[in-house]
């Protein structure tokens, strides 16, 4: 017996659950099929025990923070927004709120924070002659209509250009939008920054308690309970069609699973390599990172540092783009997630050190020297935690991810973190009843992504018919 | 089923879909989306638990009809005869 499905969710990361969770609410027969043993996808979770104390410690893989920070029943924010279409209660994502943010140039800092108010305060002590350009800019970006489907590419920097004259300010501005969530080297498309510029500086930052596992928690919890099907270890290997019409999806123990429509979470030009005799023609991101975790024994470390976050750059200009070496060690962001909650004084103290790496030049590594450039890449990390600390400390675990460990556990096409340099912002593809949705679909950050999946699933899923 | 039955309906569906709003001091005669925070997404869901706890169709073109308290009620009470 074969049954029919009314959609398949390729990938149980956060737009796949929160577009499953849409579609179960609403009593439609739908399963989502995941690669892996656990869920998450980009944003997921891991465990490593310390040789030493035989303690066992839970890490986070991306989320340094959530963005679009709302309070309680906030109106017409992106999270409340979301809060509602799940129906999941505002307190259950138990978010704790940032101190504040830093950029951290040579020459300047600007600090903000979950109060749009600092922000204008820093700029009007850094940058004077700019407090007036900045209001016009911002009210600018408050009327945009960002999220409009069929919007085309406009360069964010010519759009600054028009509204600033310090590139300093510009280079200070962008940098963290840049390093958060462009597919793009140096500049990103203007509705993106613009979703960009509202989630971080308008909006801001919050963790929830437990981080990427609360989320990821809630989120299955929801799905469960309203009934919808999930397969872990079910790799999708092929994406049937005929006469351009969606028919099954082929799994890795050869099983087809029927169905007309599909949700793709894996990216652009990975669903299109998923199609047979598919042509791959979406651009592949030319940005890859490494990210070094450390942990010291305790909380003491922090003492001298109450950021959350540190978008630090060592150069006058910001360089967001392939490097021509392995990895870029001149700009970085530095999160601390336990400043979230600077109150709660127990247990170790977490860092996360990211850098833009070059994916071809680690993929070429031989095993030994990957060890070793894995090592230099902890050593500079390192480096880096003890002066924006302000003091050295002896770490009690670090690892680090590079490029080719993305590639592996994401199945993203050459480690890229923020996907194809292609958005589809309406989902279509040139395949009937094949939607993409997540990162590739032009939404950002985990906000951006659970959105991506119920506006997507609601209008291909539930309306379309 | 009584046009006051139909408004029950309807404000037990907006209190599911928006659980954040207060509901008391609706005015039935003017826009629920000027007096609420909803969105074509909550709209949308005020017509999925229609369609899914009452079995009332609401096609695409009628959301209009939604508007008001006053003008769901005149819509949807015949459809619930």
């Amino acid at each position: 017996m074969t049954t029919k499905y009314d959609t398949i969710i390729i990938g149980a990361g956060m737009s796949g659950l929160a577009a499953g969770i849409r579609l179960a609410m609403f009593d439609k027969k739908v399963v989502i099929l995941e690669k892996h043993s656990i869920s998450g996808g980009l944003n997921s979770y891991y465990q490593r025990r310390i040789s030493s104390t035989k303690e066992i410690l839970p890490l986070d893989v991306g989320l340094h923070a959530l963005t679009n920070f709302a309070r309680k029943g906030e109106k017409r924010k992106p999270f409340t927004k979301l809060l509602k279409q799940l129906r999941i209660p505002y307190e259950a994502f138990q978010l704790k709120e940032q101190s504040y943010s830093l950029i951290k140039f040579p020459d300047k800092e600007i600090k903000f924070s979950n109060d749009f108010s600092l922000l204008e305060q820093e700029i009007f002590e850094n940058f004077p002659s700019e407090v007036d350009n900045f209001k016009k800019f911002c009210a600018y970006v408050s009327e945009y209509n960002e999220v409009d489907l069929n919007a085309k590419y406009i360069a964010s920097r010519k759009v600054l250009g028009e509204y600033f004259k310090s590139q300093l300010l510009i280079e200070m501005l962008i940098a963290p939008l840049l390093i958060y969530g462009s597919a793009w080297e140096n500049d990103m498309d203007f509705s993106q920054f613009v979703i960009m510029f509202k989630s971080l500086y308008f909006e801001g930052f919050s963790r929830p308690v437990g981080g990427v596992r609360t989320i990821l928690n809630l989120l299955l919890d929801r799905y469960k309970e309203l009934g919808g099907e999930l397969r872990f270890r079910s790799e999708v290997v092929g994406i049937h069609e005929k006469n351009n019409t969606i028919q099954a999806v082929e799994l890795k123990n050869g099983e087809i699973l029927k169905t007309d429509k599909i949700l793709s979470s894996v990216g652009l030009p990975e669903t299109q390599s998923l199609v047979q005799r598919g042509e791959v023609n979406a651009g592949i991101g030319k940005l890859s990172f490494t990210e070094s975790i450390i942990v010291a024994k305790n909380k003491a470390c922090l003492k001298n540092q109450d950021a959350t976050i540190i978008f630090y750059n060592s150069k006058p200009a910001y360089t967001y783009e392939k490097p021509k070496g392995l990895v870029d060690t001149s700009s970085a962001v530095f999160c601390l997630p336990d400043n979230y909650d600077r109150i709660n004084q127990d247990g170790h103290a977490m860092m996360r050190i990211t850098y833009m790496a070059n994916y071809d030049l680690w993929k070429a590594l031989e095993k030994e020297e990957y060890k070793t450039q894995k090592n230099y890449v902890f050593n500079s990390a390192l480096e880096l935690s003890y002066s924006l600390l302000g003091h050295k400390f002896e770490p009690i675990f670090s690892d680090v991810f590079s490029p080719t460990t993305i590639e592996k556990y994401t199945f993203h096409k050459k480690g890229t973190v923020y996907g194809s340099t292609d958005k589809t912002r309406n989902g279509k593809t040139h395949i009937n009843g094949l939607f993409i949705i997540g990162t590739d679909q032009g939404f950002l950050g985990i906000v951006g992504s659970m959105l991506s999946g119920i506006s997507m699933a609601n209008l291909y899923g539930l309306m379309d018919e | 089923m009584t046009p006051e039955e139909v408004k029950n309906i309807v404000l037990d569906i907006i209190a599911d879909v928006a659980p954040d709003e207060e509901l008391d001091d609706l005015n039935a005669g003017e826009s629920l989306r000027d007096q609420l925070d909803l969105d074509s997404m909550d709209f949308l869901d005020i017509v999925m638990e229609l369609r899914k706890r009452h079995k009332v169709e609401v096609p695409s073109e009628d959301y209009p009809q939604l508007a008001t308290l006053n003008s769901c009620v005149e819509y949807l009470t015949p459809k619930f005869a």
